[in-house]
């Protein structure tokens, strides 16, 4: 199931090291254990932090491979660790775990480099694939995020046109990928509704994710700059 | 201790407080008028005034003191930055308005030192009594705290007298020999407004909130002494310029009198910067202090309404799983629809009042959150687009939630995923769960719910309806229905519509365009 990452240089041997920031004691202790209580061989959990400043520390001396990333926290969120951590290591890989659905959230943290966004409610064994899938490199979208970023990507009467269309626009085919998504289709069911590989659908969805983070449609960005939270 | 001095110290009130009742008030504006006197007014006020006034102010007194005793006393350590208190005029010592005494306690000076340098200054064209007024004007009354430890002995009050005259008696020989001419002009009218000036603009600069906030308030709704000291400054530093330019320009010149106008103006605006800049800030400050009460005061009982009752609930039903997920399912939603919701409590200022439930998006995130809280099953609600509903969008709504109490009642699964995509004129909607599934060919006629419900209601509508399904691999329906045209010139209203104001107004004349449409129906 995990794909060789060509542009990663993530350790392939041995398990998953992770690293769990959140401002919540108590939900960290929670995620660590259901993560420990899998006995799922491919993930570790290696260290964990509760604020900002202690998560860039140790995350710089840890260099996990995959950090599991609260949005919400005091100091600048999630965001504020991403862009201290993102720039000078970017083969840590972030996966972003909020209880928040709000629209400007979910894309403000992805278009600051996380490869991927769940929601806290997610199952244990789901949230083991999704760090798994990250840290090969891929990309992990929940329903809500597939929804948001068709909306975003949707074309509206009044929209500006796209001034480039290689990262303005959806293909018809990701926009397939993202609608199965945020009708709660798994990878492997997406394939066989769309008679193509499991490869392809994680192709797809790195594709959408790029376009996610790279694109100056104007949805987008008004997401990502008028923030009134961060 | 306040039971037992108050019956005792009440027959001294009138006397004191009068006189610093009349400070606050009345003969701000008697020094200007007395003027060429030098010190004496201040001997006047203290000898002469005082039994004068005490039969108006007589009442007032022992009603405020209790009061003012208790807030009073813990402001009392007023400390400038460097350790030097803070220059207050104190009640107790004065002999007019406390200037003197509180010079003298801010300098580390004697007070008769002091009261020597302002009859001095009096001298030169009445320099003194000036500073005395702008100084009376602008530095606060010290605290009354009530227990008047050391009334104003009667040495201190001879001395007082007795430099005053010396003063008054210095100014007539002054003004007899001509003295007064030559430094009257340096020291007199526009140095002192430059003094006055200086000293507003020293004081403006500490942080005295308190203070200028009780004043901006005055402004607004005025005090009489509030009035009474603004009145009295603006006037002081009036006649000064005006004395000023009279002495130096030609009066009968209209444009000298105009020019005299002017600089007045000019004058009075600069000394009176500080005052409207933190008149202004404090206003500001004050406005964002309420807002912010107002919202902890909304935040917390929203929370306790919602959440608190909530948590009792979940403790006292705690040996039910079922009922606990229930609860604490519904409560997120509540919170979450309160806090990230249109109208909810971090959407842009001003969006409450445009609660539409008049949406696709907001009636079924009303049908899952029934299913959710009937049959304790989770809801996922994805949602692109939105359109106003019209009885196409009801029924495809009502189908929906029927194939989403079916998923609950006989799926098995834990949770239902509900997908809603508006794509121009086309809405559909996706229900799809992973539970057991069933053969669609094989459907009893006890089955009706999925069939009629769900296919009946479609394609009375001119929808569609189509069920997925393998028994072990959950069930998908799939509900589609064109909205009628004309509502489509609108487009989809924008799943986001809460964020901004600009489409906040496409969602309102969507609203708007809608209730024309049921009028004219």
């Amino acid at each position: 199931m995990t794909t060789p990452a060509d542009d990663q240089q993530a350790p392939t041997s041995g398990p998953v090291r992770v690293f769990l920031v959140d401002d919540h004691a108590l939900f960290r202790a929670g995620v660590k254990a259901e993560l420990a209580g899998l006995g799922d061989a491919r993930i570790s959990v290696v260290g964990e932090a509760g604020s900002v400043g202690e998560a860039v520390v140790r995350i710089n001396t840890d260099q996990p491979d995959v950090v599991l990333l609260d949005v919400h926290m005091p100091d600048g969120g999630g965001r504020a660790v991403l862009d201290q951590i993102h720039p000078a290591l970017p083969n840590v890989v972030f996966l972003a775990l909020s209880v928040s659905d709000a629209a400007e959230d979910v894309i403000h943290v992805i278009r600051a480099g996380a490869r991927g966004y769940v929601t806290k409610t997610i199952s244990g064994p789901e949230l083991a694939d999704a760090i798994v899938r990250v840290a090969g490199g891929d990309a992990v979208f929940s329903p809500r995020l597939a929804g948001f970023v068709l909306d975003a990507f949707s074309d509206r009467p009044g929209a500006a046109p796209a001034t480039d269309p290689e990262l303005d626009l959806l293909s018809p085919r990701e926009r397939e990928v993202l609608r199965l998504l945020a009708r709660g289709y798994a990878y492997k069911e997406i394939a066989s509704q769309l008679f193509i590989s499991i490869k392809t659908v994680e192709t797809h969805v790195s594709s959408v994710l790029r376009k996610t983070q790279m694109s100056n449609r104007y949805e987008l960005s008004r997401w990502a700059t008028d923030r009134r939270l961060i | 201790m306040p039971a037992a001095p108050t019956p005792t110290t009440l027959p001294h009130w009138p006397a004191p407080d009068a006189a610093s009742a009349a400070g606050g008030a009345a003969p701000v504006v008697s020094p200007a008028a007395k003027a060429p006197e030098g010190m004496t007014p201040a001997a006047t006020a203290a000898a002469g005034m005082t039994p004068a006034e005490t039969a108006a102010p007589q009442a007032p007194p022992p009603a405020t003191a209790p009061g003012r005793t208790d807030v009073s006393l813990p402001k009392r350590p007023l400390v400038t930055p460097d350790g030097i208190p803070k220059m207050v005029r104190p009640v107790e010592g004065r002999m007019l308005g406390g200037v003197a005494v509180g010079v003298a306690q801010h300098l580390k000076l004697s007070t008769v030192w002091v009261r020597a340098v302002f009859a001095i200054l009096g001298v030169f064209a009445g320099a003194g009594v000036v500073a005395y007024a702008l100084l009376w004007i602008f530095v606060p009354q010290g605290a009354d705290d009530g227990q008047r430890t050391r009334p104003t002995t009667r040495l201190e009050r001879r001395q007082a007298i007795g430099i005053a005259a010396l003063g008054l008696a210095l100014a007539i020989l002054g003004g007899g020999l001509g003295l007064g001419r030559w430094v009257g002009w340096i020291l007199g009218p526009l140095g002192l407004a430059v003094i006055g000036g200086a000293f507003i603009w020293r004081e403006a600069d500490e942080g005295r909130r308190a203070r200028w906030r009780r004043t901006a308030a005055g402004l607004v709704a005025p005090a009489r002494g509030a009035w009474w000291r603004m009145v009295g400054g603006a006037s002081l530093v009036v006649t000064g310029l005006i004395i000023f330019a009279v002495g130096q320009l030609d009066f009968t010149a209209i444009r000298s009198a105009l020019l005299a106008v002017i600089l007045t103006l000019v004058g009075v605006g600069i000394i009176t910067v500080p005052w409207w800049v933190r008149l202004v800030r404090d206003l500001g400050e004050e406005r964002r202090g309420r807002i912010q009460e107002k919202e902890r005061a909304e935040i917390a009982a929203h929370l306790h309404d919602s959440v608190l009752q909530t948590l009792a609930l979940i403790q006292r039903q705690s040996a039910d799983p079922r009922e606990v997920q229930r609860l604490a399912r519904s409560q997120e939603r509540e919170l979450r629809s309160w806090l990230y919701g249109p109208a909810g409590y971090t959407t842009a200022v001003g969006a409450p009042g445009t609660v539409d439930t008049g949406t696709l998006s907001a009636a079924l995130a009303q049908a899952a959150g029934d299913v959710e809280d009937t049959y304790a099953i989770k809801v996922t609600t994805v949602m692109v687009g939105d359109v106003v509903m019209d009885p196409e969008v009801a029924a495809l709504v009502a189908a929906a939630r029927e194939a989403m109490v079916n998923a609950a009642k006989h799926s098995g699964a834990a949770e239902i995923s509900l997908f809603a995509e508006v794509d121009g004129k086309d809405v559909e909607v996706f229900v799809r769960d992973r539970g057991v599934g069933f053969d669609p060919a094989e459907v009893g006629t006890d089955r009706r719910g999925l069939a009629e419900s769900v296919h009946g209601r479609m394609t009375r509508h001119g929808g569609r309806a189509t069920v997925t399904s393998r028994p072990g691999e959950g069930t998908e329906v799939v509900l589609s229905v064109s909205v009628r045209s004309g509502r489509d010139q609108t487009g989809p209203v924008s799943l986001t519509k809460q964020q901004s104001t600009e489409n906040q107004s496409t969602a309102g004349t969507t609203e708007q365009k809608a209730a024309r449409d049921n009028s004219g129906r």
